[in-house]
């Protein structure tokens, strides 16, 4: 096969590859000699004439049951249409018309694989490998180049030009870089870290209905989420601020809770506040168990200990969540005394703490 | 219609329309282009056959797929974090308050015909396309298929790795549901635990304080543009590499390091690897008919409050998710500043970040690492069976068991609620994996390798049991041996074999501190070596049955 590009038919002599160095490779005068190709095994195909007509008109069979599915397909969009606020219509449309195209491809791909297999030419062909390198020559003609262009452009004889121009080329992207500044407001992102919108008198409000919690309505055992009032009727910044801002109100027995010095005020009658974002890496410590009072965060399992000022006690986090002090105000609704006296959320850089 | 005034009019009898048509177009194309260069060069190139190697063809056709269903993704969504009260179709979320991205989705799943099934297409082919590149990359390594001349094409595929990984997750972000929005809170607490930078970094990407509404628009142009154009410039690099480095093969009778055998392009390989792509997007297509992914109408908009347990990413960003649910307690530190304050240092997100950075970087120049130990210079196109590089295959164990338990810990609650165990005793013990599985790993396999390899060889010297006791005159019972045809032996005893680096002073009399390093890894490394049956071995073995 002439035209076959290096390709023939099991036979014939392969080049040698030059010799390169073999390092630790061990190459035995006495190894096994490879024994050549084994006699080729005809398909039951190529020796019976019957059975490759059989093949044949299996892959027919398949390829007409693609055009029946794509066919399908398109009647399936047509006859199962979604009925708004049906979900069963949705679930129909996508079984109906996925199947109908599944089955077109799928047939596509059954009939062309067997032809591939059952009746095209089966002998394996062999090619030689080149080593990937050029040749010498072409090698030594591309040196020559580079040299060529070298002289030319006196690139390496002319230092300070060649110097000159990598020195700016390097500083050239550096406008591009400044340009991504205004990714971000203007303003230093590390005060607003260290600020929630909780401040003096902000009543305490369920999140997400934003309804004022009474200091009575906190059961024993109870445990609320909780954002700041007014936050539900920000326009703007509402999820960054309530990212920064959501609690977890638990009531436990006043004797329960180890208090450190300067806390004394911070709960309410056996009710605390702690910021619902994990001191790890962010996500709400959501799930609160009501009998050992731990909170744990369901992202990476770090575990706090509400009873010791949700004191870390497993998981990857370092630091307690910060608590927010509270108070009731005249109408015995719960309200912050403070913002929280720490950043909230995880740790970062420049927190100072 | 009409007949070229240049060439006669021929009679039908010789040439029918239809070869005529196609002389016409192939000669005008080729006039224009010289395409018959190409047909030339390409149409009938060898591709030896082997089920490990369409592993790279199903990551491929995945590929294609997503790139198919992406599109008409892009049709619809809109990536926007601009709130609308939810009016569409799905009646559970109506009138709650979302972001249009998330309000577009729902669209297209709930009001766009066949929109859900497109969905499902493109996720569930971006959760085959990562895993099929993960399984060809174990195919490649295992076989060290990554040996010269394909060291960087090793790395190409690497690098085509981790864009993939960053492609799902850019992807699962945009609908702004609330798994994904928890996936983004996860990105955000990592990178401002990066020392220095970490805060501005953060602040730069979300466009001002975590959430904002910038990310999504941004991640989209990424998801879209930025990153399938590096997939596609890294898969053309792949391709015209692997064209001029030719497949490697299965050693077998007939095959040397010197050729290829296999099918030619055209016709064979292209018919089966053309229907094989067809198996692939039917496949996805079937599975998303049947199969929901990503139902994000269960878990609503995102919101920083709310969170489900039993929260998992997809499974490709499991090892990460996995490697900071490690971390024991405490691992963050102040340093004092002068300024008064004090600088944060959080380890519980730096040791991950470091871990899982060197992990990617020793797979990556792992070709360089082998080439340098042994030496060899040559060309290797015959796949290693894994036993045949026992060391190798125990240090590519010793990885996934690594990768495995930080992946494993990505659902240690999961795990501990299935299971009935407490998660402490779960991220206990997956601790203990990640630290001592490895060494577990290695040791096990490489004593299972060096086992295979002298059962081959005693079949290779012996023949294999035929299952025939026969007693001997003397009373004697004996198992029959058949003695394997030469090209059964063949695959046996045919592997590159190394042995430990001699350490030899240079010129100058001295042993530099590297080559003592290197002789100290190649003892490591080849020590235990099972060497080839030779033919002396043979003729004498023959004798003894």
């Amino acid at each position: 096969m002439a035209s076959d590009h290096g390709v023939v038919p099991s036979s014939g002599s392969a080049p040698v590859l030059p010799e390169r160095p073999a390092g630790t490779a061990v190459i035995s005068p006495d190894a096994i000699q490879n024994p050549g190709f084994p006699p080729e095994r005809e398909r039951v195909t190529d020796k019976d004439p019957a059975k490759a007509k059989r093949a044949e008109r299996v892959v027919v069979s398949l390829f007409l049951l693609s055009i029946i599915g794509s066919v399908l397909a398109i009647a399936a969009y047509i006859a199962f249409p979604i009925h708004e606020g049906d979900l069963m219509s949705v679930r129909l449309n996508t079984l109906f018309f996925g199947l109908g195209v599944a089955l077109a491809l799928l047939a596509i791909g059954l009939g062309a694989v067997h032809w591939s297999k059952a009746l095209m030419q089966g002998h394996d062909l062999v090619e030689y490998r080149h080593e990937t390198r050029g040749s010498d020559a072409t090698r030594a003609r591309a040196v020559e180049i580079f040299q060529q262009a070298n002289e030319e452009s006196g690139f390496g004889r002319r230092k300070l030009l060649r110097n000159t121009l990598i020195g700016a080329l390097a500083v050239s992207p550096l406008p591009a870089v400044v340009l991504l500044r205004d990714l971000a407001p203007a303003e230093d992102p590390v005060p607003l870290l260290k600020h929630t919108m909780w401040d003096e008198g902000v009543r305490l409000v369920l999140d997400p209905t934003g309804t004022p919690i009474r200091a009575a309505d906190v059961t024993l055992g109870s445990a609320f989420h909780v954002i700041p009032e007014g936050l539900n009727e920000m326009h703007h910044g509402r999820l960054e601020e309530k990212a920064k801002a959501a609690v977890l109100l638990m009531r436990l027995k006043p004797e329960d809770l180890q208090v450190s010095p300067g806390r004394e005020d911070w709960n309410y009658d056996g009710i605390v506040a702690y910021s619902k974002i994990c001191t790890h890496v962010g996500c709400p410590v959501a799930l609160y168990e009501q009998q050992t009072h731990h909170l744990l965060c369901p992202c990476h399992q770090s575990q706090f200990d509400i009873k010791r000022e949700a004191a870390v006690i497993f998981g990857p986090a370092k630091r307690p969540l910060p608590q927010l002090p509270i108070t009731v105000d005249d109408e015995g609704y719960l309200v912050a005394r403070s913002d929280f006296t720490e950043p909230v959320g995880p740790s970062f850089w420049e927190r100072e703490l | 219609m009409s007949t070229s005034t240049v060439t006669p009019p021929q009679p039908r009898t010789k040439q029918p329309n239809g070869t005529r048509f196609v002389n016409w177009a192939s000669n005008y194309i080729d006039e224009r282009t010289s395409i018959s260069g190409a047909v030339k060069e390409l149409g009938r190139k060898i591709f030896p056959d082997h089920w490990s190697f369409m592993l790279g063809e199903v990551a491929l056709y995945s590929f294609i797929v997503i790139l198919l269903s992406g599109t008409f993704l892009t049709l619809f969504f809109q990536a926007s974090m601009a709130e609308v009260e939810y009016e569409g179709a799905y009646v559970p979320l109506k009138g709650v308050e979302m972001s249009v991205a998330m309000a577009s989705t729902l669209d297209i799943s709930f009001e766009i015909r066949g929109g859900l099934l497109m969905r499902q297409i493109h996720h569930w082919a971006a959760l085959l396309f990562v895993a099929s590149i993960g399984l060809h990359m174990l195919r490649v390594f295992f076989t060290g298929a990554f040996r010269k001349p394909r060291e960087l094409n090793w790395v190409v595929g690497f690098i085509l790795f981790i864009l993939a990984m960053a492609e799902g997750f850019t992807g699962y972000s945009l609908p702004d549901d609330l798994l994904s929005g928890n996936g983004l809170r996860i990105i955000d607490g990592m990178v401002k635990g990066i020392p220095l930078i970490g805060t501005w970094i953060s602040y730069l990407l979300f466009g001002g304080e975590f959430p904002g509404t910038d990310i999504v628009g941004r991640l989209y142009m990424l998801h879209i543009m930025v990153l399938p154009a590096l997939v596609i410039a890294a898969i053309g690099i792949h391709m015209v590499l692997l064209i001029v480095n030719k497949h490697t093969q299965f050693a077998a009778p007939g095959r040397t390091n010197e050729n290829v055998v296999g099918t030619p392009i055209l016709p064979v390989f292209a018919a089966k690897a053309g229907g094989f792509f067809f198996l692939v997007f039917g496949v996805i297509t079937l599975i998303a008919a049947t199969v929901t992914i990503n139902p994000i109408w269960n878990y609503g908009p995102y919101d920083p409050s709310p969170i489900s347990a039993g929260t998992q990413p997809d499974w490709y960003i499991g090892f990460a998710d996995g490697a900071l649910r490690l971390i024991p307690p405490g691992w963050e530190f102040t340093i004092p500043w002068f300024t008064g304050g004090a600088l944060t240092v959080s380890m519980n997100i730096l040791v991950p970040i470091i871990v899982l950075g060197l992990f990617i970087v020793v797979v990556m120049f792992y070709p360089f690492f082998e080439s340098w130990l042994t030496g060899d210079k040559r060309e290797h196109h015959i796949a290693d069976r894994p036993r045949n590089a026992p060391t190798r295959t125990a240090i590519g164990a010793a990885g996934v068991t690594f990768y495995a338990a930080l992946w494993a810990a990505a659902s240690s609650d999961l795990i501990a609620t299935h299971f009935k165990l407490a998660v402490e005793h779960v991220t206990w013990g997956i601790q203990a994996m990640a630290v001592l599985g490895p060494f577990v790993a290695y040791w096990v396999t490489k004593r299972i390798c060096l086992g295979l390899q002298k059962k081959d060889r005693e079949i290779a010297l012996h023949g294999y049991e035929s299952g025939r006791i026969v007693r001997m005159p003397g009373g004697e019972y004996i198992e029959v041996h058949k003695p394997l045809s030469e090209y059964e032996r063949w695959r046996l005893v045919s592997y590159t074999d190394y042995k430990p680096l001699m350490v030899r002073p240079n010129a100058e009399g001295k042993i530099g501190f590297w080559e003592n390093v290197r002789g100290a890894l190649s003892r490591w490394f080849f020590e235990d070596r099972i060497a080839p049956v030779t033919q002396k071995e043979l003729e004498s073995g023959h004798g003894h049955h």
